[in-house]
């Protein structure tokens, strides 16, 4: 049987396409934040990703985290998701929502939860926008791992804001870390 | 100019193996990504994924899974195989056994490391998982397990970092 052992920096990188692009990035600082918001993001995008690591949220798995786009707050969000807890899986949808949820916080006070959230096609303004998202924590012994995709019909028109929003103003805590990137079509 | 989606390194196995190994990941990405099409060699593999050459039962995992018959869910805990890919494996016939697992914040000092993975092989499952590991070091080197057999000749195995600006 053979070991095979690759040093990265030996191989190189890719060259730079620019397809993949870095928009926005934050961490929290002392005290924690409530909400993230990244404004006048360009049109020059075809997706967007959202990639968060909250270190420790302490925090009643009842509180969402979520997107709003557009500033928009209204009852416009659906979700439809696939949840899984270690035991048994479980299948849920909702309507009439103010926010895009993609995940919820934990009451681990020591476990990180991570979360990915795609945001699709969100230059185009002939159709509404969606999100599938990969979220989940795991504190050895416990647990969550989800996939959530909601529905944004608020409007068609193109995404340039997207708030990062916890469900009752929970604290995201110091150390938690935002990201924005952008996706560029051919 | 800096691309923020970067391959760090990829391998496509010329011999059977039964462990790949990607070291001296440098610490300037945000995430890591690492893509597995994988095909078993001599039976059935379990492959799963170790950090830092850790082989202490300092892992634990979540996952849900399809099967084509049902929807499961189940974790470990204190385990030193990190298995967060369900019912699904590498057998040694052409449908592969794909994997996308994804080590957020991975060269942070100050948390443990979380790690998310979606795996399928459509002989067999389609899965989510997450999977924890208890150390705050810095992850340097990521190694994928073959587990009960080894990996086939011709399985890739492809490590890019995610660089937040």
């Amino acid at each position: 049987m053979l070991n095979t052992i690759f040093g990265s920096l030996s191989e190189g990188v890719a060259p730079s396409t620019n397809s993949y692009e870095s928009i926005a990035s934050s961490v929290a600082g002392a005290g924690g934040v409530t909400s993230v918001t990244w404004s006048g993001i360009s049109s020059t995008y075809t997706h967007l990703q959202v990639r968060i690591m909250v270190p420790n949220s302490n925090s009643s798995s009842d509180n969402n985290i979520a997107l709003r786009f557009n500033n928009d707050s209204t009852s416009v969000y659906t979700l439809h998701q696939l949840s899984a807890d270690g035991a048994t899986v479980a299948s849920g949808a909702l309507t009439g929502l103010s926010f895009a949820r993609v995940g919820h916080f934990s009451s681990s006070s020591t476990q990180p939860l991570v979360l990915v959230t795609d945001i699709l096609d969100v230059n185009n303004t002939n159709k509404y926008k969606t999100t599938k998202s990969l979220f989940g924590f795991d504190t050895n012994g416990g647990g969550a791992i989800q996939l959530v995709s909601s529905l944004y019909s608020g409007s068609t028109s193109a995404i340039n804001r997207v708030d990062v929003i916890s469900a009752n103003s929970v604290t995201f805590p110091q150390y938690t870390s935002f990201a924005l990137y952008g996706i560029k079509g051919a | 100019m800096t691309s923020t989606y970067e391959k760090i390194a990829s391998t496509t196995l010329g011999s059977t193996a039964s462990t790949v190994t990607f070291s001296s990941i440098p610490a300037t990405y945000t995430d890591l990504v690492l893509i597995s099409n994988v095909k078993a060699s001599g039976g059935n593999c379990y492959p799963y994924i170790r950090l830092n050459s850790d082989t202490g039962t300092n892992y634990s995992y979540t996952y849900m899974s399809g099967t084509g018959s049902s929807a499961l869910s189940g974790r470990a805990s204190n385990t030193a195989v990190n298995f967060m890919y369900g019912y699904s494996y590498a057998t040694t016939a052409n449908a592969n056994f794909n994997s996308l697992i994804q080590v957020m914040n991975y060269a942070n000092t100050t948390t443990n490391k979380t790690m998310l993975s979606r795996s399928n092989n459509a002989e067999n499952s389609t899965d989510s998982g997450v999977g924890l590991w208890r150390n705050t070091a810095a992850v340097n080197t990521v190694t994928m397990v073959g587990n009960s057999n080894d990996f086939a000749s011709g399985s890739t195995f492809t490590l890019y970092g995610i660089k937040a600006e």
